[in-house]
């Protein structure tokens, strides 16, 4: 049902339109002495949104995040966070960030962690209220160097609320999680939506920015290559599949209204096309032998390897 | 609305405070727990200081030997807790993209050196207090209140003094070399310029290359307290010692501005 569809993908849309970022690149490029990490890139993120920055390894999602952090300048271009630059300290009390971090200080408990972080802001969230978010009840009292790794992610996501920001930007979450792990880290990534902050969040994962993202932005060698809400990802990757046991030739399929690949494999006939329901009623009536029917979305690990290949 | 402007009030005194006294004591409780650093920092000038200090109760022409070992291992000890805990732990932070994410949030760049610096000069001062302890308990030697607060006075000078160096060392060495390169310059370092065996006994050669170390002054204006110096002058060795902090601040800041820039 379209109506569906579209309640879905309001709720980002009406804000970017309402709205004016709180976070831009534009048009940066940065280069380090022989690599261009981002060429000409711009991205703008809006008030309570999650966007997703998908990427494969190498993309410049981590040099993205840096920049918006300042931690790194950009050889060209400006990037502005609340309207200021990014190195203001009154910038950064307003935003949170979980790096990709080797190795945290071992030796201090978590509660250390949180209380010594919390102390750098001037409207800090109380500390029973992080360990609620970040789940971490039962293990205050631990060193970090004694946690799981599940953990030890949870505490630097814990670090990364301390100052109850209104942007956050998530590095790789759930990086070297198992799956368990990963899903209690999104749950609590939700969390931090439903509380309407505005989230970045880098990921390889497909899964994941599909998930919890409302706009993803897929980037490579530094450039964006697609952009837009994950049900529009999927579909500019060419059309949904079509399977079935079906009598009628490859060469008859293929001159179907939108068909761009027929495969026959083992009896079964997969037919990639734009316009599904089209090619499914002239199928049926032309084979009244046709059986078992199956329509699906191409998976976003599809699409973004479509969109990524060139 | 005009006070959406002014997102957060501007941050007091008090909260400055508040943060620069809870980097220290983590910074502290952090090396204290650490024990790869706390023992070996504390063991080995102790262990030293027992074994050729102690060990020897003569006296050489109005010298008594514990009590000149005093003033050596103090130095060395106080030297390695600056080296160690700044360059070898400041180098590991910043490789392990820790300090990256502390300076991604509002803390201030001061308190997190001011926390390094003290808490090397905290470790320098329970280092000099054991082995005072050890010399009046052990050694013999006799301390006036007022040669036990020169030496503590004396211990935050070095300490800050080669926390210059640390940071130094931190920002050129790659973590997993610092160790290491650490030991390979404070060792030889401490042995040219008297720490463990005073200078009047080493070959002439070894003698006139001392005051070109930063140690040796340290140490002079240390064995001073107890009238034991060489015949150079107090304010040639505190101009040396200044010079040398002076150069080592320099030269990083220099290097942290570059990185800064082609960051």
């Amino acid at each position: 049902m379209p109506a569906i569809a579209i309640q879905e993908e309001t709720p980002a849309m009406l804000k970017q339109a309402a709205t004016s970022p709180i976070a831009t690149l534009d048009n940066v490029t940065k280069r380090y002495d022989t690599t261009t990490a981002l060429d000409g890139l711009s991205l703008a993120l809006h008030p309570g949104e999650v966007v997703a920055l998908l990427g494969p390894n190498g993309a410049g999602k981590s040099t993205a995040v840096r920049l918006m952090l300042g931690l790194a300048s950009p050889t060209i271009g400006n990037v502005r966070i609340f309207g200021s630059d990014p190195r203001s300290a009154v910038t950064r009390t307003r935003v949170g960030a979980m790096l990709q971090v080797a190795r945290v200080i071992e030796a201090l408990k978590v509660r250390e962690h949180i209380d010594l972080f919390r102390s750098y802001y001037p409207h800090p969230l109380p500390f029973a209220e992080i360990v609620r978010i970040a789940q971490l009840q039962g293990i205050e009292d631990r060193m970090f160097g004694k946690l799981s790794g599940g953990q030890k992610q949870r505490v630097l996501f814990a670090l990364a609320l301390c100052g109850d920001p209104d942007l956050i930007f998530l590095d790789e979450p759930t990086v070297g999680l198992d799956i368990e792990a990963r899903r209690g880290l999104w749950q609590q990534i939700r969390t931090l939506a439903a509380r309407g902050k505005t989230v970045l969040l880098t990921t390889h994962y497909l899964e994941e920015a599909d998930t919890l993202a409302h706009r993803i932005v897929v980037i490579n060698k530094g450039r964006i290559v697609s952009e837009g809400t994950p049900a529009e990802i999927k579909r500019m990757s060419g059309g949904r599949q079509i399977r079935c046991h079906t009598s009628l030739t490859q060469d008859f399929l293929l001159t179907l209204p939108s068909v761009t690949s027929v495969i026959e494999n083992a009896g079964i006939t997969t037919i990639t096309t734009q316009h599904a329901e089209q090619v499914v009623r002239e199928m049926l009536l032309t084979d009244p032998t046709l059986s078992g029917l199956e329509v699906a979305s191409p998976a976003l690990e599809d699409a973004f390897l479509a969109l990524t290949k060139s | 609305m005009s006070t959406a402007a002014i997102p957060y009030p501007t941050t007091g005194l008090a909260h400055t405070l508040r943060i620069y006294g809870k980097e220290t004591r983590y910074e502290f409780m952090k090396l204290l727990r650490t024990r790869s650093f706390s023992l070996s920092v504390i063991g080995f000038p102790v262990m030293f200081y027992l074994l050729f200090g102690i060990a020897n109760r003569n006296s050489y022409g109005g010298v008594n030997v514990a009590k000149y070992a005093l003033g050596g291992y103090a130095c060395f000890g106080m030297i390695g807790a600056a080296l160690f805990g700044i360059g070898v732990g400041l180098a590991a932070e910043r490789a392990a993209g820790w300090l990256e994410l502390k300076r991604a949030s509002p803390m201030p760049v001061a308190a997190y050196l001011f926390a390094k610096c003290a808490s090397a000069v905290a470790f320098g001062l329970i280092i000099v207090a054991t082995l005072m302890v050890l010399a009046v308990a052990l050694g013999g030697v006799s301390l006036t209140p007022t040669e036990i607060l020169k030496m503590f006075g004396m211990t935050v000078v070095g300490g800050v003094s080669f926390a210059s160096m640390g940071l130094l060392l931190a920002q050129l060495v790659p973590a997993n070399a610092a160790p290491g390169i650490v030991n390979l310059i404070y060792l030889p370092m401490s042995f040219l310029s008297g720490l463990w065996v005073p200078i009047r006994f080493m070959p002439h050669s070894l003698q006139h290359f001392a005051p070109a170390l930063p140690t040796y002054h340290l140490s002079q204006l240390v064995l001073a307290i107890f009238g034991y110096q060489d015949a150079m002058a107090a304010s040639a060795h505190w101009t040396a010692l200044a010079g040398f902090t002076m150069l080592m601040l320099g030269i990083s800041w220099l290097i942290f501005h570059r990185r800064e820039q082609n960051a």
